[in-house]
């Protein structure tokens, strides 16, 4: 019954909204309008030009009022060193961007208002001056040349090689999670395969490899403030895009070719907690290269400490396969026959 | 002017009209399989609109959930069937939803709709030809695009629904059906249609570049083309360099899908098996989708920018400000379009060697670009605007253009593109500079030429509000995107409220959905309009906007071969409006020197 209703009322608006359209077309039938030029009937242009003058004033304040009112939420807690880089450049590229947007706005819309037709009037026959177009080509030409300049020079230094002392993490995207392992004190990580994979070791870690022996896979990544924070990043099945807010950090996890990028974090998660006044707040990892129907919520939590207690993390943690030590029985045998087929497979090599 | 010519020819127009009766044609060689370019070109217009209501439809589904992430929409589910269960979106069917909405707006209405429309429609009739250079391959194309279009079209109703791994399908997502139920059928059938699309596309831009180059009237050099014909032709040549590669790229993923191939298949542990897949690189086929994906993104902008430059000049009542460089910019742009592929990948893990070399070229896409907008304003300078439908949208097309465009500057600096890369900042960007921009164009171009098609007006005042409505709608869904996207929102997310830094801006969002549901709304008035008037709109006359172009010289309703007598030659520039000394304030391209003494500049007077 109601959805009778509700289809009648759309009928009838439908049908009184195409009668005011008939009266208005008839109406302008017995005015006249309809013999002159279209675009010249003195209410429409004077009308529609009000309206663009309206539409840059009142729009130039709602846009500036929401974007003020935005202010707050839009800029996210920076905690790296490059984020602090970038978000300046960020800033100042969208004040220079500003500057033209404003500029050319008001000059599109004025134009509009004040050069609406008029019956006496006739427009200025200029079709061109070519001094005019260098200058506005070459304006622009510099400041791009200076944008490029800082713009190299900051991403020469953001994806400089990292240095040697950095904590390695390796970060691994799958459907529809993060797997995470440190290279343990021996700061190595154990090699990986992907025909390793099964369901307790989950990154595919050859556990024939002594390097593979201390690594530990927890569940949350802690970093220490103020050391370089190395992040090697692969997926095991589809493209996942490492997404640190907090850290201006984003790289892509691609399955087949390891990617990697690092950072020095500046704030530990308990600062940014007094900072914000959020108690609850956390640095989170998310996806954000589509990645199936997960995308949406690959979270993981990273925790920055002071370099103590990310000592007594570390400590803290015992390695993979001591807490699976099953898996071992697997790899005492199939290693032997790896080692086997490796040799052969380099003897090959050698020969060739 | 034009009547004159036209009677003059009368006797051989006689000739010619028994002629044409003698092939008379049976309704479907006149509007189903027809080579009359005028026909092919509605064609393309009518699937145009066609798949810009379904595209702009499924945008709304997707924004309900984006508004309103916790509501239930069991209204929905008389529609959508089983992708609604209990009434949340499936977030799979979400996915397939942004991919579908992507893939149709970008190719199916922006490229073949666009370019389809008035490339087919306005060259013969701007440069003076009978018709295209071969009817028979201009009739192929919408075909070939029409058996796109359906198979694109089944794709959305099978049961695993249609493609869902983003309109850039990149593998290993869109190459394993384990990964996402749209990678089994829908996908296969995504490909199938692009490839045909494909070939549509590439039968369509020989015959553009080819008529363009050797069907010009008597007189239409090069330099007196209209800027409509420029941009036609710089976009068949993009389109015709750059989709095979498309095609190459589909093909490959094929080969990967089907035959077991290894292209960009590498190392992949999946559904509890790993593959024996090795050596491929899924970064490969990004490469080769964005060296079409790049140029594509022009080969959209690219028609917009000649059919508003026409639009401005003509209501404007002044000549295009700076003629030869609006040539120069756009042959820049399509020069430089081929060059910036890589910055949609700066964060690929590319060397980031090739991302300094990237932005560099990115950036100076700038310059060509600023260039444009400048021109436009300064033509708008001085003149004596006529506030026509088409006109609006075109100045609405300029500050859509500087808004979406200037952030280009951002995203297109790989320092800054870290934080920004897949965000809402990107969405904001893109939407604005090419969708929201290149519609407006559309529509420009449908409100200006709708007389020349359909013999009819299209109802004004109807149009102004269509057009306000759209461009309040079309800021108030794009700007606040930025705010978003500022904060780090990623893009194809189903909901944000899983993170923590991203549960905030939940009323920002609501209010783009609304503003989107507006938006959509509004374009129901468009659409009442243009079927309205092609039946009952009021008679055109030959030339209503007074303008200076070839296709104002043709009849009202301009026939098979366009003009009944002897194709006009072309004396000068298509711009002479408000030439000082002249009687009226536009002097047809058709017009010799030697009848308008009184208004020609001193250098002219040589050509009387």
């Amino acid at each position: 019954m109601i959805t009778l209703a509700i289809g009648l009322s759309i009928v009838l608006l439908l049908v009184i909204l195409f009668l005011l359209f008939r009266i208005g077309t008839l109406a302008s039938i017995f005015r006249g309008s309809t013999q002159r030029a279209a675009g010249t009937t003195k209410t429409s242009n004077k009308v529609n030009s009000i309206l663009m003058l309206l539409f840059l004033i009142v729009g130039g304040a709602a846009f500036a009022w929401s974007f003020a009112d935005a202010w707050d939420d839009m800029n996210q807690p920076i905690a790296s060193v490059h984020g602090a880089w970038t978000d300046s450049l960020f800033w100042t590229t969208m004040i220079v961007i500003g500057i033209v947007f404003v500029i050319t706005q008001i000059l599109l819309f004025w134009y509009s208002y004040k050069y609406q037709h008029k019956d006496e009037k006739r427009a200025y026959y200029y079709p061109h001056n070519n001094k005019l177009e260098i200058v506005w080509t070459m304006i622009p030409a510099v400041v791009m040349a200076l944008l490029v300049f800082a713009g190299w020079k900051t991403w020469t230094n953001i994806t400089s090689a990292a240095p040697a002392d950095s904590v390695v993490i390796e970060v691994m995207g799958k459907q529809f999670s993060w797997l995470v392992r440190y290279p343990g004190p021996d700061g190595k990580l154990g090699e990986a395969n992907v025909h390793l994979i099964d369901a307790t070791n989950e990154i595919g870690v050859d556990f024939s490899d002594p390097n593979s022996m201390d690594d530990f896979m927890p569940r949350e990544i802690h970093v220490p403030k103020g050391k370089p924070v190395h992040l090697k990043i692969r997926s095991r099945d589809v493209i996942h895009s490492v997404f640190l807010p907090h850290f201006r950090v984003k790289m892509d996890a691609v399955p087949g070719m390891p990617t990697k990028f690092w950072f020095v974090p500046t704030k530990t998660t308990a600062e940014v907690r007094t900072e914000t006044g959020n108690p609850d707040f956390n640095f989170e990892l998310a996806c954000t290269e589509i990645c199936g129907r997960g995308h949406f919520a690959m979270r993981f939590i990273l925790v920055v400490d002071e370099p103590e207690e990310y000592e007594e993390w570390l400590a803290s943690q015992t390695p993979f396969i001591e807490q699976n030590p099953q898996l071992l029985t697997k790899f005492t045998q199939d290693s032997k026959d790896q080692v086997v087929l490796e040799k052969s497979t380099e003897e090959v090599k050698t020969e060739l | 002017m034009s009547s004159t010519d036209i009677s003059l020819n009368k006797d051989v127009h006689h000739a010619h009209d028994e002629h044409d009766h003698h092939h008379d044609q049976n309704f479907f060689e006149k509007y189903i399989f027809s080579q009359d370019h005028k026909v092919i070109a509605k064609q393309f217009l009518f699937a145009g609109i066609f798949w810009g209501f379904i595209g702009g439809f499924l945008s709304i589904i997707f924004r309900l959930q984006l508004g309103w992430p916790e509501a239930t929409f069991t209204f929905l589910e008389p529609i959508m069937g089983n992708w609604i269960v209990n009434g949340k979106i499936d977030p799979e069917f979400y996915l397939a939803l942004v991919t579908m909405h992507g893939t149709i707006m970008v190719f199916f209405v922006l490229t073949a709709g666009l370019s389809g429309t008035f490339s087919n429609f306005l060259i013969p009739l701007q440069i003076g030809a009978r018709d295209m250079a071969s009817g028979f391959m201009n009739m192929l194309s919408f075909w070939v695009f029409f058996l796109a279009s359906v198979i694109m079209f089944w794709s959305l109703f099978i049961e695993t629904g249609p493609a869902g791994g983003g309109w850039t399908v990149y593998p290993p997502l869109s190459a394993l059906p384990q990964a996402i139920s749209g990678s089994g059928l829908g996908m296969t059938l995504w490909l199938i249609s692009m490839a045909l699309f494909i070939v549509s596309q590439l039968l369509g831009g020989v015959n553009y570049i080819t008529t363009v180059i050797n069907l010009r009237t008597r007189g239409m050099s090069m330099t007196k083309l209209p800027l409509t014909i420029w941009s036609f032709f710089l976009t068949a040549i993009l389109g015709l360099l750059s989709f095979p590669v498309l095609l190459s790229a589909a093909l490959l993923l094929i080969f990967d899908r089907s035959f077991g191939t290894s292209f960009f298949l590498s190392d992949i542990y999946i559904a509890g098996e790993a593959l024996s897949n090795t050596g491929g690189s899924a970064i490969l086929f990004q490469h080769l989708f964005w060296f079409l994906g790049h140029p594509e993104v022009y080969i959209v902008i690219l028609p917009t920018f000649g059919i508003v430059s026409e639009v401005i000049a003509t209501n404007a009542r002044k000549p295009i400000f700076g003629y030869r460089a609006m040539i120069g910019s756009m042959l820049g742009i399509a020069v430089l379009s081929f060059v910036v592929w890589a910055h949609h990948m700066f964060v690929t893990g590319m060397n980031p060697f090739l991302g300094s070399v990237f932005m560099f070229l990115t950036l100076i896409i700038a310059v060509p670009s600023a260039v444009k907008v400048f021109n436009w304003i300064a033509t708008l300078w001085r003149g004596n605007i006529r506030f026509t439908t088409a006109m609006m949208f075109a100045v609405a097309f300029v500050s859509l253009f500087i808004s979406g465009g200037l952030t280009g500057i951002i995203l297109g600096n790989s320092a800054l593109d870290i934080q920004l890369h897949d965000t809402y900042f990107v969405i904001a960007h893109f939407h604005l500079v090419m969708g929201a921009a290149a519609f407006f164009g559309m529509f420009c171009g449908i409100y200006h030429w709708f007389p020349k098609m359909f013999g009819r007006m299209m109802d004004e005042k109807l149009g102004a509000v269509h057009f306000w409505l759209t461009f309040l709608s079309a800021y108030l869904v794009f700007m606040p995107m930025h705010y978003i996207g500022i904060a780090g929102f990623p893009r194809r997310y189903y909901s944000w409220t899983g993170f923590d830094a991203f549960n905030t801006f939940t009323d920002l969002n609501s209010f783009i959905s609304i503003a989107a549901i507006l938006g959509f709304s509004a374009q129901l008035i468009f659409l009442f309009n243009f079927v309205y008037s092609i039946f009952k709109g009021r008679r055109a006359t030959a030339n209503p906007w007074h303008s200076n172009t070839l296709e104002w010289t043709t009849p009202v309703n301009p026939g098979h071969g366009n003009w009944p007598g002897e194709i006009p030659a072309v004396y000068r520039w298509p711009y002479d409006y408000s030439k000082p000394g002249a009687p009226e304030d536009y002097i047809p391209q058709n017009v010799p020197f030697s009848q308008t003494q009184s208004s020609n500049l001193p250098y002219e007077r040589d050509l009387e």
